[in-house]
């Protein structure tokens, strides 16, 4: 596992998330690409983590590394789980490429006591300057496709998010605005105006 | 150099190796089977690859398929051109490693390779039991394995892995054993085999069957069902096969000539593949062997016999973790027989990992070196030890 992250080269916003999560508590990571997150949590939280991924060669890194991992989509893998599987289920950065996003944060808040979901938020504002100056959807670090190539379906913003957990009777427990740095291993909470300054945003999710 | 490299990255063999037997269910104490016949003596061919903790915690079984067998790894002799079956996966430093564990590979019930099984004497009357050899189940398979671990003081066991039929086994051990089995690893394998994998099976018992040499199984002392058996083989390896591999590995290359022969010589090299594979499987498997197992495994349903007609419910029972592998050119198992089996695991809270690997070889592809494969049984195994020594 040491193989896989270590304190130092972990991701910045998943270094975030990973401080929100208790010790001990049994996590499911969906899209948990190349296990970054869960061999963090596991080494440093002492975790019980399973994650879900659907490329072969992410699945086969996970697992020969020692995580449990399932491969398959996230969609179709979550209804298997019982009520309250889990005490967090964690939806980073991919919350963009859902097809039916309340659909399926219903459907984890049944299999988890809690659910961190993470965004590239598109309301920052060099995203906001490209499509007013240059006239073409927003391109980004965070949100780096053509349109017509993307993998990212949904275009959310901090606002949005917030709005959305609101109508459908969710609660935020938790949000944290962050602004990651170029390498992706350093950034900064950002506090003020976060929806126009956040690179992404972070927020824990439980029922009411 | 380059030898030394590839050696390096495949790690080495297990070197020569010794071909055991242990006999057990003497009269009266005869073994009970699952059709509720009784079977005795049975005498069971093992091999073992590594060195036994002193608290016997580091075992390790291996399963082999339909025509498998004792023989994972290694050499008999010194020069010898074949290594056993696994070989690629069981060795010092490769997935199951015998630097670290105690591996052991038993000959199934029911085989020709040194186990009791058709061929075998009958007590009885001294000759070869032929069709007077009782129906056996994946169930007795696991049960005569079990009795060869009690006898060597084993109870428990860090992962049983196997494909295929030796993956039938793997889940039978994780069900009927839970307490025993710490992790379990099924790779292109089923819980149960779908009416296409039975009619395949019974077309090539039908073909043994048709042999007039097979003579209701008892043709021990004349002639074999050789026409019959290969051509049961032939079956067996398209089943084993995919589309894919087939038109990449022959297509339609004539063998030996430019043109059709016009009568009903192999023209395709495929034809000449398939006969030679059946010529080649003769020499070595006995043909009452080949009814029986593939009966056991069309039997073989783990909803009907642990969970009255629910998967989920069979799994309730379970202890193990497991490592679920499947292939997609396998049609002859394909993936969702692995998925519904990782659902039920799941829907009973059990640790399962799941990976389906791109392979075009079909359902042989388990065999087949793959480092991928190689690398997850690595990773987990080294997991799922590290747990048991908590």
């Amino acid at each position: 596992m040491s193989q896989l992250t270590s304190e130092n080269n972990i991701r910045f916003d998943l270094r975030l998330i990973a401080s929100w999560i208790e010790p001990g508590a049994k996590v499911l990571d969906l899209g948990c690409g190349k296990g970054e997150l869960l061999a963090y949590l596991q080494q440093t939280k002492g975790v019980i983590g399973i994650g879900i991924e659907h490329k072969e060669d992410n699945v086969s890194h996970c697992i020969s590394h020692g995580l449990s991992v399932l491969q398959g989509d996230i969609n179709e893998e979550v209804e298997d789980y019982p009520d309250n599987a889990f005490d967090y289920v964690i939806l980073s950065q991919t919350l963009q490429q859902v097809y039916t996003p309340a659909k399926l944060i219903h459907e984890l808040l049944r299999i988890g006591n809690k659910v961190v979901v993470s965004f590239p938020n598109f309301s920052h504002w060099r995203s906001r300057l490209h499509l007013l100056f240059t006239g073409y959807a927003p391109q980004t670090k965070e949100l780096p496709y053509e349109w017509h190539d993307t993998p990212n379906i949904r275009v959310i913003t901090m606002k949005d998010f917030r709005k959305f957990i609101r109508e459908f009777g969710f609660v935020v427990c938790r949000e944290a605005a962050i602004n990651s740095s170029q390498t992706d291993r350093q950034g900064d909470v950002v506090k003020f105006l976060p929806n126009l300054r956040a690179t992404y945003g972070i927020f824990l999710i439980g029922k009411k | 150099m380059v030898k030394d490299t590839k050696q390096a990255q495949c790690g080495l063999s297990v070197g020569l190796v010794e071909k055991k037997y242990f006999t057990f269910a003497e009269p009266p104490g005869l073994m009970q089977l699952e059709s509720g016949a009784v079977l005795g003596p049975v005498t069971i061919a093992y091999e073992t690859y590594g060195t036994l903790a002193p608290a016997k915690d580091n075992v390790i079984l291996v399963l082999h398929a339909l025509s498998g067998d004792s023989h994972a790894a290694g050499y008999y002799r010194e020069g010898e051109a074949k290594p056993g079956w696994w070989d690629v996966m069981v060795g010092p430093g490769k997935g199951i490693d015998t630097n670290k564990y105690f591996v052991i590979c038993s000959n199934i019930l029911g085989s020709c390779m040194g186990t009791t099984g058709p061929s075998a004497a009958n007590p009885k009357t001294g000759k070869p039991y032929g069709l007077d050899f009782p129906m056996v189940t994946i169930g007795d398979m696991v049960d005569a394995q079990k009795a060869l671990l009690d006898f060597m003081g084993i109870s428990r066991l860090v992962s049983v892995i196997g494909g295929s039929i030796g993956g039938m086994q793997v889940l039978e051990w994780s069900l009927r054993y839970p307490e025993m089995v710490a992790s379990a690893i099924p790779l292109a394998t089923t819980p149960r085999h779908s009416a296409l994998a039975i009619s395949f099976n019974e077309i090539a018992r039908q073909a043994i069957m048709a042999d007039p040499n097979w003579r209701r199984g008892n043709y021990y002392e004349g002639d074999l069902p050789r026409t019959g058996l290969a051509v049961a083989r032939m079956i067996g390896h398209v089943t084993y096969l995919s589309d894919e591999a087939l038109r990449r590995k022959f297509g339609r290359r004539l063998q030996d000539k430019s043109d059709f022969s016009f009568n009903f010589d192999a023209d395709f090299q495929v034809e000449s593949y398939l006969r030679y594979q059946g010529s080649k499987f003769v020499d070595r498997f006995d043909a009452n062997s080949f009814l029986y197992i593939t009966k056991a495994a069309d039997y073989f349903d783990l909803r009907a016999r642990y969970g009255q007609g629910s998967l989920i419910e069979a799994f309730a029972g379970a202890k193990a973790s497991y490592l679920v592998v499947s292939y997609t050119s396998d049609w002859l198992y394909p993936t969702y027989q692995s998925k519904e089996m990782v659902k039920a695991m799941k829907k009973n809270g059990l640790d399962v990992s799941f990976c389906e690997i791109e392979a075009d070889c079909g359902h042989d592809a388990f065999l087949i070196p793959n480092e991928r494969v190689t690398t997850l049984v690595r990773g987990f195994l080294q997991r799922v030890s590290v747990n048991i020594g908590k």
